[in-house]
């Protein structure tokens, strides 16, 4: 099927020799074909864009590439060479560098170390740490990051990690440079900065590999893109031949209608998330040291508020307050008119509040248990040791909500640990829907994940809204916002800058908001 | 045929059981009548068989309790000096009444001695739970100076005491069965019923796994900790009563010795992960009686008792190899191969 | 991140150095071990008369060296996230290897390499165990102690004395350091092992490389570090050291008894935790570990010279200090996160 929309692009002009050529690759995991026959090469001074859904298989055929996983079928050529690498040191010494989606660096070294490790200069048989701090200072100040090469690493926000994780792919001498999702964590005024690298990088004649979700900056930043779907090979397009419109239908292969039905649906409903109704939660001046400077804060039944702004501006943070995950340092919050002491998750579920986290996998899913176990956990919990859910009506919670989420799930008993990430945040939801929540929070329920779970994510704040719960909305991505919230709290330095009704607001006037004060260049990486 | 074997090789109790079911033909054909049980003068269950069981019977008991610390993601190393604590409180308890033989005598010195060994639990949820303190080392804490405290209470003497009551702790019968036996049954039984009837067992496995995002789905660790802990020292102050009373004597030093080392072995056979997690108390209880058993093996096949250490080595490291993913993957591949080996001759007859 | 950056005094920059220095978790715990075995010292010098001999700080170096090379081995370990709880054991076998050999008239010239050798093997094993097979370190050094323990008792159980002349002159050589002062040997070997051990961690990969495998195991595989073998060789290093310390044991003792040094293994780990390595890998120092067993040492020490404590009380004593210090790093690492 796959194979009869298979496209390739022509080479660059000159013709020149890829320098990564991966034909007919497959790997298979216990029950799983993660790849296909897939085929994959890159070009010298190339920035090429991997795409698909979660699941397609890019993070498979990046470990493929960088030795991480051993191919059950296909070969690898690099530089007209055939090689196979064993491991990703193997990868690295041959030149392929590669930054990982999480960072993988050691937050209990310098970060010096994490630039130079397992290269450092050495001197009379040991490693001479005066040069190596020198060398990780000059590749720092390469990326315009001034800090110190000898403080601990554990020491820095996520962004600089990110970005020390970077100068530690530049240093090596590579031909080949992956970025996996490199982006995700850094704000506006970074990714500009990245891309300039990038593009200092690929016109010096390296092959950059760039995975992303953003497709504003997949447009700003890929001369190729390489489009998986289910570990197939969907096509290899030049960026500039294909409209975005194609792009995510070959991404996901299905018609984006479904997110013009949104569109009309929360228009129509706009009405019931009127402010007419007494609040169901209002929190006056809650703060806590380092986090949140004192915000006031209601939300009524029925109404999804948004909560917009960078990295950092506290809406993370926020939101953790109202899930009882921090606890205030001022302020005080109240449940239908009732005052509530929020010290722990439990006081907030026990309060009908519940907090999806951001972070899916260390805070969310439990991954050994089954998608059954996950889903009842909660709601277990709140019951109490001695109150157990009987097994039948467990069984019926799991598969409602299996059906009505559309998991996609062998069955119940299966381990959340082998779903992809879609799936495991639709588990996470079910788990806090099974709560029966007045308040839920969602903390970038959507990061990470297809744009078809995504568009089923959205669909569904929609309508538990329509049914009365309030819903608390925090995304990175501004249309989503826009798209969903009734109203909108736009937050800047850890400070609630505005707190409108959606309803003359636009990207430009969301994103003047958001940048207002700081340098006027935030705004062009921001429309990502 | 083969799907059953598939099925068998992958279940984690599989490796556990055949060594049980080796060790037990060992001994079947080094002892005849091995298996054979007999109703002495007395009435009492006798043979060998039921010698394991009563000899296995304290590191089964500490062992269920150590298996819901592991599930938790921790560890007690210090079940061994609460062993030797209960037996010396006891002990002076008794033998500083007027009146050891007395049941009430007995009745107050094991309530006091099991009472203590719960505040030590405690003591050890507390370090774990409030403090955040890493299992292994908060329990090395009162690893280090149990001991020393056993001491302190028998005053460095070995405290023997004649008192029937105590006694019929170690090596007493009811109904024909050994009471080490019952007792382990009773808490074995109880520990299943406890975690599997209520959601206990969820909940510790959840905590097991992911702590955070227990804790965000409203899973009040500390108590399940407290818990655990508790339990564990109490199923500990109990199996060091029976070897007290076995012994009839409270010996600071060596009552107790190494059985932490041993009950954590029988978890760890038993197919539950030291990281945590998935737990199983059958397997605990399969991995109890190996251990058991291959001590009675080693007696038994006439190797000098001395040895045990080297075979339970053995042992640890054959089950450890065996349940290894590196092994299951080996024998994976070779099952293929051989499968891969017999349907090519097959398509070959076809043509 | 205050907004307003104040100028701040150098006397202020000083306390916020030093507090800097308390509070990482890098270099606070072994601070706060510093600190304390110091205000131990002095405490134990003000009340009993002679402590302050430089020969009684001596001594512990002379009664702790065997336990000081553990430590070394052990702070490898528990570097990269491991334990080893073999080592107890292994001493123990050393000494019965040596006593056994050396009475059957071998030269310590061939026993002292086989000892060497054959911990290191043992050590080997169990690394192998860990890494190819994914046996915790728990259970695979507890075979390892089980086994060596079991090999104690098949060679003999009795104690076997050593007489071999090589062996009694390092027991009884005491090299003058100037004054009335001496040391042994032993001493020598124990701080040679700490310097090397010390540029091992500091100065090469193998070194960075373990601690990067405390810190993350797998980012230190992805970032290309050689972590399987490095994460084998902390173990041969472990049972390399184990063999060090039982030879330096059995020129202490001048014996081979299977019953010695049993719970070794529990001094060695408790004094590479209370000089401030983590229990769960990625920091600390060895030098750490060596105050550590100073620690362990100064202890001891006040225990003879108060002389009314019964022996029980060095156990107590231990299990007390490792709490308070415990508790101490925990407040201390924890206020930064």
């Amino acid at each position: 099927m796959a194979s009869a929309l298979q496209t390739r692009a022509p080479a660059p002009p000159g013709n020149p020799d890829p320098v990564i050529d991966m034909t007919g690759i497959s790997i298979t995991f216990p029950g799983v074909k993660a790849l296909d026959g897939v085929d994959f090469r890159m070009f010298p001074g190339e920035v090429h864009s991997l795409m698909g859904e979660n699941g397609a298989g890019k993070s498979t055929l990046i470990k493929a590439l960088t030795g991480v996983y051993s191919i059950d079928a296909g070969t690898i050529a690099m530089q007209g060479r055939q090689v196979t690498f064993s491991g990703p040191a193997q990868a690295q010494a041959a030149g392929i560098a590669t930054v990982y989606q999480e960072v993988n660096l050691l937050g209990n070294l310098t970060v010096a170390e994490n630039v130079m490790l397992g290269r450092e200069p050495h001197r009379l048989g040991g490693i001479n740490w005066r040069a190596t701090r020198r060398r990780a200072k000059e590749i720092l100040q390469r990326l315009h990051l001034d800090i110190d090469p000898n403080s601990l690493l554990n020491s820095h926000s996520l962004a600089v990690q990110q970005l020390v994780a970077i100068a530690r792919a530049l240093d090596v001498d590579a031909s080949v440079l992956i970025l996996d999702e490199p982006t995700s964590s850094l704000d506006a005024e970074e990714v500009a900065e990245l891309f300039r690298v990038i593009r200092d990088l690929a016109d010096a004649g390296v092959a950059i590999l760039f995975v992303s979700h953003f497709l504003d900056q997949v447009y700003e930043i890929s001369d190729r893109l390489t489009v998986l779907r289910n570990g197939r090979l969907v096509g290899e397009y030049l960026t500039d031949e294909l409209l975005r419109i194609d792009l995510v239908q070959a991404m996901i292969g299905k018609e984006l209608s479904t997110l013009e039905d949104l569109e009309n649906r929360k228009r129509s409903s706009e009405a019931g998330g009127a402010s007419s109704v007494p609040a169901f939660l209002s929190a006056h001046g809650i703060a806590r040291k380092g986090a949140v400077a004192p915000i006031d804060l209601t939300i009524a039944p029925g109404e999804v508020v948004g909560l917009a702004g960078l990295l950092g501006s506290g809406r993370t943070e926020i939101a953790r307050l109202l899930g009882g995950i921090d606890h205030c340092d001022a302020g005080t919050i109240q449940v239908n008119g009732k005052p509530l002491k929020l010290r722990t998750p439990r006081q907030a579920i026990a309060h009908r509040i519940a907090y999806s986290s951001e972070n899916r996998r260390s805070e969310g899913i439990v991954d050994e248990l089954s998608v059954r176990d996950n889903i009842i956990l909660a709601l277990q919990a709140d019951r109490g040791w001695f109150r157990p859910i009987p097994k039948r009506r467990q069984d019926e919670l799991a598969q409602s909500y299996i059906d009505t989420l559309s998991i996609r799930t062998p069955d119940a008993d299966a381990l959340v640990r082998n779903l992809s990430g879609g799936n495991q945040q639709k588990v996470l939801l079910a788990r806090w829907l099974a709560i029966a929540p007045r308040l839920l929070i969602l903390d970038e329920p959507t990061r990470g994940i297809d744009v078809g779970a995504k568009a089923e994510i959205q669909k569904l704040v929609v309508s538990l809204a329509e049914n009365g719960m309030s819903v608390l909305f925090i995304s990175a991505e501004l249309e989503e916002v826009l798209r969903l919230s009734h109203r909108i709290i736009v937050l800047r330095d850890r400070r609630m800058v505005a707190d409108l009704p959606n309803e003359n607001l636009d990207l430009d006037a969301l994103l003047a908001l958001i940048a207002e004060g700081s340098e006027a260049d935030e705004q062009a990486g921001v429309t990502s | 045929m083969s799907g059953f074997f598939t099925r068998a090789l992958s279940n984690r109790l599989f490796w556990p059981v055949v060594m049980l079911v080796a060790l037990l033909v060992v001994n079947a054909v080094a002892v005849p009548g091995f298996f054979s049980i007999t109703i002495n003068a007395d009435g009492h269950l006798f043979g060998s068989l039921i010698d394991i069981l009563r000899n296995g019977a304290p590191t089964l008991i500490i062992a269920v309790g150590m298996t819901l610390v592991i599930a938790t993601r921790g560890i007690d190393l210090s079940v061994g000096a609460i062993c030797a604590i209960a037996g010396a409180v006891a002990c002076s308890i008794i033998l500083d009444s007027p009146d050891p033989g007395g049941l009430w005598t007995v009745t107050v010195a094991v309530a006091t001695a099991l009472a203590l060994s719960l505040v030590l639990g405690l003591w050890n949820g507390f370090l774990v739970a409030v403090l955040g303190i890493q299992p292994i080392i908060a329990t090395l804490v009162l690893m280090t100076a149990g001991r020393g405290i056993a001491m302190l209470i028998t005053e460095g003497q070995i405290l023997t005491v004649e008192s029937a009551p105590f006694k019929f702790l170690g090596s007493g019968f009811i109904v024909g069965i050994p009471v080490a036996v019952i007792i382990g049954a009773v808490l074995f039984s109880l520990a299943a019923l406890l975690t599997r009837r209520t959601a206990l067992g969820l909940l510790i496995e959840s905590v097991g796994i992911n702590p955070e995002a227990s804790r965000q789905a409203g899973v009040r660790a500390r108590g399940l900790l407290f818990t655990v802990y508790g339990f564990c020292a109490l199923a500990a102050g109990i199996a060091g009563l029976i070897l007290t009373a076995n012994q009839t004597a409270a010996d600071a030093n060596n009552t107790g010795l190494f059985i932490e080392l041993d009950a954590i072995l029988a978890v760890v056979i038993g197919g539950t992960s030291l990281n945590g997690g998935r737990y199983s108390l059958v397997g605990t209880l399969v991995g109890a009686l190996v251990i058991q058993t291959l001590v009675t093996t080693v007696y038994t096949v006439g190797i000098p008792p001395i040895a045990t250490m080297v075979f339970k080595a053995a042992v640890v490291t054959a089950v450890c190899l065996l349940q290894s993913p590196t092994t299951n993957a080996a024998f994976a591949r070779w099952r293929d191969k051989l499968a891969a080996g017999r349907r090519v001759p097959a398509e070959a007859v076809a043509k | 991140m205050t907004a307003v950056v104040l100028v701040r005094s150098p006397l202020r920059r000083a306390t916020d150095a030093v507090v800097d220095v308390f509070t990482s978790p890098k270099s606070g715990p072994v601070m706060v071990t510093a600190v304390l075995f110091i205000a131990m010292y002095l405490a134990a010098g003000s009340l009993y008369k002679g402590f302050f001999s430089g020969q009684v700080f001596l001594n512990l170096l002379i009664d702790n060296a065997y336990l000081v090379v553990l430590a070394v081995g052990m702070t490898f370990v528990i570097l990269t996230g491991g334990i080893d709880l073999s080592v107890g054991s292994v001493v123990a076998l050393s000494t019965m290897i040596a006593a056994t050999l050396l009475r059957d008239g071998w030269s310590p010239l061939v026993v002292i390499p086989l000892i060497l050798v054959a911990t290191s093997l043992l050590g080997l094993a169990v690394g192998l165990m860990i890494h190819v097979f994914k046996v915790q370190p728990f259970i695979a050094s507890l075979a390892a102690m089980f086994l060596a323990r079991g090999l104690c008792y098949i060679i003999s159980n009795t104690s076997i004395t050593i007489d071999q002349p090589f062996f009694v002159a390092m027991a009884t050589l005491r090299i003058p350091l100037g004054g009335r002062l001496s040391i042994t040997p032993s001493v020598i070997v124990a701080i040679l092992v700490v310097v090397i051990a010390v540029w091992v961690l500091q100065y090469t990969r193998f070194g960075r490389t373990t601690y990067a495998i405390g810190g993350g195991e797998q980012s230190g595989m992805l970032m290309g570090l050689p972590v399987a073998r490095t994460k084998v060789l902390v173990y041969v290093i472990s049972g390399f050291c184990s063999g060090v310390a039982g030879v330096l044991f059995s020129f202490y003792t001048l014996s081979g008894y299977p019953l010695t040094t049993i719970g070794t293994e529990l001094d060695a780990i408790a004094a590479v935790v209370i000089g401030g390595t983590l229990l769960t890998g990625g920091y600390g120092f060895v030098l750490g570990s060596v105050l550590g067993v100073l620690v362990l040492g100064v202890i001891q020490t006040i225990i003879t010279f108060q002389g009314t404590l019964s022996s029980w009380w060095t156990k107590i004593f231990i299990g007390a200090l490792l709490l308070v210090f415990i508790i101490l790093q925990k407040v201390l690492t924890s206020r930064r996160t």
